[in-house]
């Protein structure tokens, strides 16, 4: 008797779990290439470089990022600007820029040793290959193009998804001086990939006024 | 021109029906070797639930498998066994590359790992990560089926 009694619980809450997933309401399951599950903020996803505003690109060729990376993943060679008609801002500019991501184990290095925030990461991560080879990035699929646009590894799979790149808000601010005296208005990063211009840092008075706002 | 037909006309819709019928129900074989291990269990757990791909059940032999997901790093010494559980998985088989270190070695490069374990196996798939999330690892999961229904039946 007593064991049909334990079955009975046990099974009572099998059977209302199962009643609950009727009509769809208690389905916990994110049914994967149809939606997406949300990622964190911070994910640290497909790597991008970016442009500035005016469309010149912000990487300088410099190699920190390779000299950081863990996982010797990141190959780059700079290479003088042409003064006619310069790439980057500075002397240099990134001429061959390749990330192995099969090597890469996405901890964000990169990102916080470069210097002019040129390398940033995203919310993609569907860059499953074949074979090897597939897997090393160059410029041609880092370098968002002058729309500000991420380019897309395979934009004609069935399964990739476009808009994500564009809403993606997964840049870190791990290095941003944020609220240092020395940086006040100087224009930090912003929150999504594009070339869109953004926010100059705000000076103490304007966070003071602001907080104020929040006691009164 | 005439071109030659592509094989036997029947036998390629043969082929198809047979491809379709693998990718709904491709076992895999437990090969959990490190972090990429907690992430392919994570997988099959309700919320990303491998079950919608006929893949919920993890063989614990590879006699009932048809395909590896190599999760985690693969040492020298691992070597020799993931290659003879291979080779005892029935045809037609399969092998998922999970993850930086079993694909490339990732950062440890050093003389204890295998740099990349299709240096012991036939890989058909790499999927990058460190580790690769539930759905990273659908991706590639995906990608195979793609690629086992273009492809044309040999064994």
């Amino acid at each position: 008797m007593g064991l049909l009694s334990e079955l009975w619980r046990g099974l009572k809450v099998t059977g209302s779990t199962m009643l609950k997933t009727i009509g769809g309401s208690g389905l916990v399951t994110t049914e994967y290439p149809k939606e997406m599950r949300h990622k964190p903020q911070r994910f640290h996803g497909r790597h991008v470089l970016n442009r500035y505003p005016d469309g010149m690109e912000k990487c300088i060729g410099c190699q920190l990022c390779a000299g950081a990376c863990p996982a010797d993943c990141i190959y780059v060679r700079g290479k003088e600007n042409d003064p006619e008609s310069p790439v980057s801002p500075g002397e240099r500019y990134g001429y061959v820029y390749e990330i192995n991501m099969l090597r890469c184990i996405f901890c964000g290095l990169c990102v916080e040793a470069c210097p002019t925030e040129a390398i940033t990461m995203t919310h993609l991560f569907e860059m499953s290959t074949t074979n090897r080879q597939d897997a090393i990035y160059t410029r041609k699929e880092l370098l968002m193009d002058e729309s500000g646009k991420v380019p897309h590894m395979f934009p004609d799979d069935e399964l990739a998804d476009l808009d994500e790149l564009n809403t993606a808000d997964g840049w870190l601010r791990a290095t941003a001086p944020s609220g240092v005296a020395a940086y006040e208005g100087v224009q930090m990063w912003q929150g999504t990939p594009g070339a869109a211009s953004w926010d100059p840092e705000p000076s103490q008075e304007e966070r003071d006024r602001a907080s104020e706002g929040d006691d009164g | 021109m005439a071109t030659t037909p592509p094989g036997n006309l029947l036998m390629t819709t043969v082929d198809k029906a047979a491809s379709w019928a693998r990718t709904r129900s491709m076992f895999p074989a437990t090969f959990g070797l490190a972090c990429c291990a907690i992430e392919m269990m994570v997988s099959g757990t309700s919320h990303y639930d491998l079950a919608r791909f006929g893949m919920e059940v993890f063989r614990a032999s590879p006699r009932q498998a048809d395909l590896m997901i190599v999760a985690g790093r693969v040492s020298q010494k691992m070597a020799p066994v993931l290659r003879q559980v291979y080779d005892q998985m029935p045809d037609p088989k399969w092998v998922i590359s999970m993850g930086a270190c079993a694909s490339t070695g990732g950062m440890f490069n050093n003389y204890a790992l295998v740099q990349g374990v299709d240096q012991i196996v036939p890989v058909d798939i790499y999927v990058p990560g460190c580790p690769p999330g539930p759905q990273s690892l659908m991706h590639g999961i995906l990608s195979l089926h793609d690629k086992i229904m273009a492809g044309e039946i040999r064994n």
